[in-house]
């Protein structure tokens, strides 16, 4: 069964993988905040005096 | 600040999903045209219109095509806006929409021709393995170079669940798929056996997790506040669901092998781990049922909504099941039955499907600038659909919990009561009544397809929307000469990934041969490869796709073993490249054919194969007249054994040299005993190698007496 020890590796080293981007995320005050993204998600970010068109012409 | 103007892709969001509704239709479809099969045999037309091949057809295109497409879809409207920015790369978008068209259209043609590598969700062969590989990580490219430019500082949650995704997929991809090609069609898995099956479930539960499960959830957090217009009820929630959810989802695959062969306390981590499991599950279901707190008035009026709520409700329902049915009691009554058939479509029709079509009725009119067609229309679809998954599980649920009590029923004389064609025959109403619950199902698909046709009509495609914002503000600014690593410092998320990536790379290329060959060394000395003529006869095996209504694993209960012999072992099957277990019984478990109380004569298969009613009365399985007339190609004979030897299966000393011969005499000696049994047929055919290969099964251990 040595391939589970593979497994394991590749999990722990996944596992590893997102908790150093939770400790990133904790540590670099992406949840310092725990309800304006909430809200902020709703705005239309639309803009009136911008023309939207429909070709490719235009890009950022 | 100045505020930066730019447009959103919409483009790509619409090529999506046109391709999620078309790629929906083929899958369901096919899903129907299968389900009619198990009721109407004679609907296997032609040899590439088996049960065994157009199954994986169904499950590959709902799960890859139109959820994939899907996801592409939803996340690459929501990316940009999360991130209030353009999407990276056009170029990119538009090679991986092209790549993963191309991807489903090879595999739409190569599963009827039965190119497979014959493991459940990832049958694919290894040339499109590889494309899936450069399209995920274009795919991830894309996301990560759009999540470094975003001008919004804050991730939301969103986001997180895509990332949780792409990561995942990718090296589950990469460590299930390690095969050993012998030609451009034809591969063999690395593993074999026990261990393949492990990995093989390890892969499969986490596809069910990471490709129709997180990245819905991600959905599901921006399009339903989206909907509802109201926050979600909790972002905390959310926060904590997200990370429970990822570090548990990943122990849990061994609740598919549970009572198998597989080591025991593999099976108990992973129950321990499924249980857990139910936690973040609820956690996201009841966030989201929540978020419609005080706004139920808004469900009764808003189609949109009603979808959204039916899959969420859908969700909690099967993920609630999930760890029931990984509990060891339930699964061994649940296990091989259409409950789990009954499970994995109120995952797929009710969660992906109905949030899928939320999602659409939501988006079209947003990126065509215009209204919704008819909302009259939708309602119709939401009901039908709604029926549709009723008519569909509840059926299958009866017919699974009454089949395995059929099976495990017993005389009061102490004899199994039915044979397993009577419980076959008794499926065969379920099995009527699932194909109306699909085509319920797929008739509200229909109806949407024309909803939007007409709304897109009605409106025009906005394929670059203006927008503004500021940009992201820059907190550091670096010195002119600088050391080249101090760059790469500055990134640690793409650090994590790309370290990950190179890692698991580097150590699967080098651990895994090594450790796996070693461990090929049989535990059971009477074990033997299988001779060249059954090797072949089990690539047909494997090719038609006999594993999806065949096991070849007899758990160790006193019903299964009174039915096909002694229980199995993971001695038997080392030398098995790629595992053949199954999960299924539509038809009775095969490990044993060749021995014990099982054993038929060469001449019975020949006939069952070239009509199974004939020796069956009642059979639904497909006939395979066209094994008669097909030549057995050996071409590749000896490249298969060389393979195999590769992969440490000990043939004696140059038997690659022999194989053919050793081919010829063992086929000679099939044949000639069906013309004792009155058959005339060249010993050259297909189904001479199958017939070897179905008398050989079960022989290694067996106590017959020679």
């Amino acid at each position: 069964m040595s391939v589970m020890i593979i497994l394991i590796i590749v999990s722990i080293l996944v596992a590893l993988g997102f908790l150093l981007a939770f400790l990133w995320n904790v540590k670099s005050g992406q949840y310092d905040d725990d309800y304006t993204p909430s809200i902020r998600v709703l705005f239309e970010d639309e803009s009136k005096s911008l023309s939207s068109t429909n070709n490719n012409q235009n890009k950022s | 600040m100045q505020v930066e103007k730019f447009y959103y892709d919409n483009r790509i969001v619409k090529n999506f999903a046109y391709a999620t509704i078309l790629w929906g239709v083929v899958g369901m479809l096919a899903g129907l045209w299968v389900a009619l099969q198990l009721v109407f045999p004679s609907l296997n037309i032609t040899q590439y219109g088996t049960f065994g091949r157009l199954r994986p057809l169904h499950t590959n295109a709902v799960i890859f095509a139109f959820v994939g497409n899907g996801i592409f879809m939803g996340v690459y409207y929501s990316l940009q806006r999360l991130c209030k920015a353009r999407m990276f790369s056009d170029k990119l978008s538009k090679i991986h929409f092209w790549g993963w068209q191309l991807i489903i259209v090879a595999a739409a043609i190569t599963l009827p021709l039965g190119i497979t590598a014959g493991k459940e969700y990832a049958e694919l062969e290894w040339p499109i393995d590889i494309a899936i590989t450069i399209i995920w990580v274009v795919f991830g490219w894309n996301m990560f170079g759009t999540i470094i430019k975003r001008r919004e500082k804050h991730l939301y949650v969103a986001i997180w669940f895509y990332i949780a995704t792409f990561i995942t997929v990718a090296v589950l991809h990469l460590v299930n798929s390690f095969e050993l090609p012998v030609t451009l069609f034809k591969s063999y898995s690395w593993y074999a056996g026990v261990q393949d099956a492990l990995v093989q479930w390890w892969y499969g539960h986490n596809a069910v997790a990471f490709f129709l499960t997180t990245p819905y959830l991600g959905l599901m957090y921006y399009y339903l506040p989206k909907a509802a217009q109201r926050p979600i009820y909790s972002y905390k929630l959310s926060i904590i669901h997200f990370w429970a959810l990822i570090f548990l989802y990943i122990w849990a695959g061994p609740h598919h092998l549970l009572y198998t062969a597989l080591p025991n306390w593999a099976q108990s981590l992973g129950v321990v781990f499924s249980l857990m499991l139910i936690f973040p599950s609820w956690g996201g279901m009841i966030n989201g049922l929540l978020t419609l707190r005080g706004a139920w008035d808004k469900v009764r009026d808003d189609v949109i909504l009603k979808f959204m709520v039916v899959a969420i409700t859908a969700y909690g329902m099967a993920t609630f099941e999930g760890p029931m049915l990984s509990l060891k009691s339930v699964n061994a009554i649940s296990h091989y039955t259409d409950w789990i058939v009954a499970h994995v479509h109120v995952g797929a029709l009710g969660w992906n499907g109905m949030l899928t079509f939320g999602i659409l009725y939501w988006l079209i009119p947003k990126i065509f600038k215009t209204e919704l067609y008819s909302k009259k229309l939708a309602n119709q679809h939401f009901w039908l659909g709604t029926l549709g998954i009723i008519f569909y599980a509840v059926p299958m649920y009866w017919a699974g919990f009454a089949q395995s009590a059929m099976w495990k029923q017993f005389t009061e004389a102490g004899q199994l009561k039915y044979s397993f064609l009577e419980t076959v025959t008794y499926m065969k109403p379920f099995y009527a009544m699932r194909s109306l619950g699909g085509t319920l199902y797929l008739i509200g698909a229909l109806i949407m397809v024309y909803n939007i046709i007409k709304t897109v009509k009605k409106g025009s495609l906005v394929a670059d929307e203006a927008t503004e914002a500021a940009p992201l503000q820059k907190e550091f600014k670096p010195h002119s000469s600088e050391h080249w690593h101090r760059k790469i410092e500055r990134r640690p998320v793409q650090l994590m990934v790309f370290s990950l990536i190179v890692i698991l790379i580097g150590g699967a290329v080098e651990m895994i041969p090594t450790f796996l060959i070693k461990s090929n060394v049989p535990t059971i000395s009477s074990v033997k490869p299988y001779t060249a003529l059954e090797l072949e006869g089990r690539d047909i095996y494997v090719r038609e796709g006999c594993y999806v209504c065949h096991s070849q694993m007899i758990r160790p209960f006193r019903s299964e073993t009174e039915r096909y012999g002694e229980y199995s072992k993971a001695g038997e099957f080392v030398y098995d490249h790629p595992f053949q277990w199954g999960s299924k019984r539509t038809g009775p478990d095969l490990a044993r054919e060749g021995t014990g109380n099982l054993k038929k004569s060469d001449g019975w298969h020949f006939r069952h194969f070239r009509d199974p009613s004939s020796m069956s009365e009642g059979s639904i399985m497909p006939a395979y007249p066209f094994l008669l007339e097909n030549d057995l190609d050996i071409s590749n004979t000896k490249a298969k054994i060389k393979a195999m030897q590769t992969l440490g299966v000990p043939y004696e000393k140059g038997y690659e040299e022999k194989a053919i011969e050793d081919l010829v005499s063992q086929s000679l000696k099939i044949s000639n005993n069906l013309i004792s049994d009155s058959i005339l047929i060249s010993p050259k055919k297909e189904v001479i190698a199958l017939i070897a290969y179905m008398q050989r099964l079960g022989k290694d251990i067996s106590i017959d007496k020679p």
